[in-house]
C-alpha cells in the first residue's frame, strides 16, 4: 500500500542556513504521528514544505503517492492559531465554511447544504452553539476547535496540524485527542506538531524526532528512547525523564 | 442646485465609493499605509503616461499609474524581505523616492500643463465639470466621472466575483494557498486595483484625499460591524455620505472641497468612535458603569447574607453602616441600595436592610463563583 506521506532528501534553507537538512520520512496510512523537537527544529517548516507553502532547496514530497498539487483537496491543514487575525470581521460558521472552499473551487459560493455541513462539523468539536459568534469573542481553546472543525469539514485523507494542543485548556485537549483518535480509526493519517513530551506515548502511535535533521522516526515504543531524545534536545532531556 | 454642483457631487461620491472598496481590504490586511504609498508613488507613472500620450485624460495614464503603484508594492516587499529594513521604513523610502521622481519630471518637462504640485496633493474637484467627455460632438458629462466610475465598477466586479477567495486570502493566506487559490495573484490584483483607483481618483481629489477615502470609511465601518460583507457596504455608504456632506460644507464656507471631504471623513470616525454600539467609547463607559454597580450590589448582598440572623445584624445590616464598612460614600451606598431594592434583592425596614429570597440566592451564587 502506498504511504500517506513520503518525504525524500528534503532540504529547506532560509537564505543559506538550512532549516531542514536531508529529511527522509515515511508515514503509513492510518497512522497518528507526533512531530517533536526543540524550538527552531523545523517542525512548522516541515509541515509547510509538505504543503508546498515553502520551496525546498532539494528533495521531494509525495502525498498518497502524488505531488501535493494533485491531491490538495485530500489534505487538511490546521495552522497555528496565532497565524491569523482573530479580529477579522467574520463568524465561526464562516471560518468553518472556508474548509469547503477547495471543494467549491473558484467563484462558487457556499450555500445552504454547505452551511449544514459546517454546523455538523461544529457539532463534532462541540461548538455548534457558537456558529454565529464573532470569532474575536472566542477563547484560545474555542478558536482551536473552530480551526479543527474547518479541517474536519474537508473530509481529507491526510491531516497536518501545527501545535493544535498549544495553550488549550484540559477539556479542549481531551476533546481534540478524541477527535484525532476517531480520525485514525476511520483510516485517516494525521501528522501533529506536538510540544508536550509527557503525552507522546499516550496520545500517538508513531513519533518523528526532529532537530533540523531527522533524529529518529517510527513507532513510539521504538523511536521515543532516551538516547534519541538526548540527541534531539541535548542535555535538557534529563529533566523530562525525571518528571515522568 | 446647478448641473455643475450636481456633477461635482456625483464625481465626489463615485470617487469615495471606488476608494472604499479596495480600502476595506487594505485595512483588514493591516496595510493602511500602503494607500499613502501608492497614492503618491503613482505620480511618475502618470507623468510618463502623459509624455507618451500627450493627453492628461488618456486611459493609458491609469495603466501607467497602476504600473507605478505595483512597482511600489514589489519594491517594498523586496526591501522588507532583505530583513535589513522594516516594512514601515521600506514604505517611507520607496514612495517618497518615486513621488520625488514624479515631481522632478513635472518641474523639468511639464511645467506648462495642469499637472502642478498643488493639484497633485489636493486635486481640484471644482474644476471637474470643465473637463468633459465628448464623442462625435455629444457632451457625455465630466471626464472624471467616467474614469472613476469605470475603475469603481472594476473594483466592484472584482470583489463580487472573487468575494470568497479575497475573504480567505485576507483572513488566512496559508490556507488560501494550500487550497490552490493563489493568494499572491489575488494580492497583486488587489494592489493593482488600489493603484488604478488612486490614479483615477487623484486627478479629481488629489493624493491626500485618496488616502483619507481609502482608510477613513473602512476604519469607521469596522467600528460598527463585525461582518465582512457589511463592512464593505458600510464603507461605501460612509464614503459617499462624507463626500456629499463635505461638498456642502465647502459650499457653505467657501473652502476646498477635498479638504472638507477629508474633514468629514475624520468627523465620521470621531463620532462613531464615541457612539458605536459595541466598540464605542460610550458603550464601553456604560458597560464599565453597569459592571461597577453590579459588583457593588453583589458585595452588598454577600455582606448582608453573612451578617443576617447574627447578633450583630442590627449593627451591620444598616445603610449608614455601609459607609464605614464598605468605604462607600453616602450617595453611592444609597444608590446601591436603591438599585438592589428595585431588582427585588432586598427591602428596607427603616434604616435596616433585609435580603429577599432572590437576594439570598444571588449572594450564595456569587460566593460559589468567586
Amino acid at each position: 500500500m502506498v504511504n500517506a506521506i513520503e518525504v525524500r532528501d528534503l532540504t529547506v534553507a532560509y537564505r543559506e542556513r538550512p532549516v531542514l537538512w536531508d529529511i527522509d520520512l515515511d508515514v503509513a496510512s492510518g497512522v497518528l504521528m507526533a512531530v517533536v523537537g526543540p524550538n527552531g527544529a523545523g517542525k512548522t517548516t516541515l509541515i509547510k514544505a509538505i504543503l508546498g507553502l515553502m520551496k525546498p532547496a532539494a528533495g521531494q514530497v509525495r502525498i498518497l503517492g502524488k505531488p501535493y498539487r494533485n491531491v490538495a483537496s485530500s489534505v487538511g491543514y490546521v495552522p497555528q492559531r496565532g497565524t491569523v487575525d482573530w479580529d477579522f470581521p467574520t463568524s465561526v460558521l464562516d471560518v468553518v465554511l472556508m474548509g469547503l472552499y477547495g471543494r467549491l473551487g473558484w467563484i462558487r459560493r457556499p450555500g445552504r447544504s454547505e452551511r449544514k455541513e459546517a454546523i455538523a462539523a461544529l457539532e463534532k468539536v462541540d461548538m455548534a452553539g457558537f456558529a454565529h459568534r464573532q470569532i474575536s469573542q472566542l477563547s484560545g481553546g474555542q478558536r482551536q476547535r473552530v480551526f479543527l472543525a474547518r479541517a474536519l469539514i474537508q473530509d481529507a485523507r491526510v491531516y497536518l496540524m501545527d501545535e493544535p494542543l498549544q495553550g488549550v485548556d484540559a477539556t479542549t485537549e481531551r476533546a481534540i485527542i478524541d477527535i484525532l483518535h476517531s480520525l485514525r480509526s476511520s483510516g485517516k493519517t494525521v501528522l501533529v506538531v506536538h510540544h508536550d513530551l509527557q503525552t507522546v506515548s499516550t496520545y500517538f502511535d508513531e513519533v518523528l524526532l526532529l532537530n533540523v535533521r531527522r533524529i529518529a522516526s517510527g513507532p513510539v515504543s521504538e523511536a521515543f528512547t532516551d538516547t534519541n531524545l538526548g540527541l534531539t534536545y541535548g542535555g535538557r532531556i534529563a529533566i523530562i525523564k525525571d518528571a515522568q | 442646485m446647478s448641473t455643475f454642483q450636481l456633477e461635482i457631487q456625483l464625481v465626489a461620491a463615485v470617487v469615495a465609493a471606488a476608494c472604499a472598496l479596495p480600502g476595506t481590504f487594505l485595512i483588514l490586511k493591516r496595510m493602511a499605509m500602503m494607500s499613502d504609498a501608492i497614492s503618491h508613488a503613482i505620480l511618475p507613472g502618470i507623468v510618463i503616461g502623459f509624455f507618451l500620450t500627450g493627453n492628461l485624460s488618456s486611459p493609458l495614464l491609469i495603466l501607467g499609474g497602476a504600473a507605478a503603484g505595483l512597482l511600489t508594492v514589489v519594491l517594498v516587499e523586496w526591501i522588507r524581505k532583505t530583513d535589513r529594513v522594516r516594512e514601515d521604513a521600506a514604505i517611507g523610502l520607496v514612495f517618497s523616492s518615486l513621488f520625488a521622481v514624479g515631481v522632478i519630471l513635472i518641474a523639468r518637462f511639464a511645467s506648462d500643463v495642469h499637472l502642478d504640485t498643488d493639484a497633485v496633493l489636493l486635486g481640484e474637484l471644482a474644476f471637474v465639470p470643465f473637463d468633459r467627455l465628448e464623442i462625435a460632438g455629444y457632451d457625455l458629462g465630466p471626464q472624471a466621472l467616467y474614469a472613476t466610475g469605470g475603475v469603481g465598477l472594476l473594483c466592484m466586479g472584482f470583489i463580487l466575483l472573487f468575494y470568497k477567495e479575497l475573504k480567505l486570502a485576507t483572513f488566512d493566506g496559508a490556507l488560501c494557498a494550500t487550497l490552490g487559490f493563489l493568494p499572491g495573484v489575488l494580492h497583486y490584483a488587489l494592489m493593482g486595483l488600489v493603484s488604478m483607483t488612486a490614479v483615477a481618483a487623484f486627478d479629481a481629489v488629489g493624493s491626500i484625499l485618496v488616502v483619507a477615502l481609502m482608510v477613513g470609511p473602512p476604519v469607521s465601518a469596522y467600528l460598527v460591524t463585525n461582518r465582512f460583507g457589511h463592512m464593505i457596504l458600510y464603507s461605501v455608504a460612509l464614503g459617499i455620505t462624507a463626500s456629499i456632506l463635505g461638498y456642502w460644507v465647502a459650499h457653505l464656507f467657501d473652502a476646498s472641497i477635498a479638504g472638507c471631504m477629508a474633514v468629514m471623513v475624520g468627523l465620521q470616525f470621531a463620532i462613531l468612535f464615541c457612539v458605536a454600539p459595541e466598540q464605542g467609547l460610550l458603550a464601553a463607559w456604560k458597560r464599565r458603569r453597569r459592571q461597577k454597580w453590579q459588583f457593588a450590589i453583589k458585595m452588598l448582598v454577600i455582606h448582608l447574607l453573612q451578617h443576617e440572623a447574627t447578633p450583630e445584624a442590627e449593627q451591620e445590616c444598616r445603610i449608614d453602616h455601609l459607609q464605614g464598612h464598605m468605604a462607600w460614600e453616602e450617595s453611592f451606598a444609597q444608590g446601591v441600595v436603591t438599585r438592589a431594592a428595585s431588582q427585588n434583592l432586598l427591602h428596607t425596614v427603616g434604616e435596616y436592610l433585609e435580603l429577599t429570597h432572590t437576594g439570598r440566592e444571588l449572594a450564595r451564587e456569587a460566593i460559589v463563583h468567586s
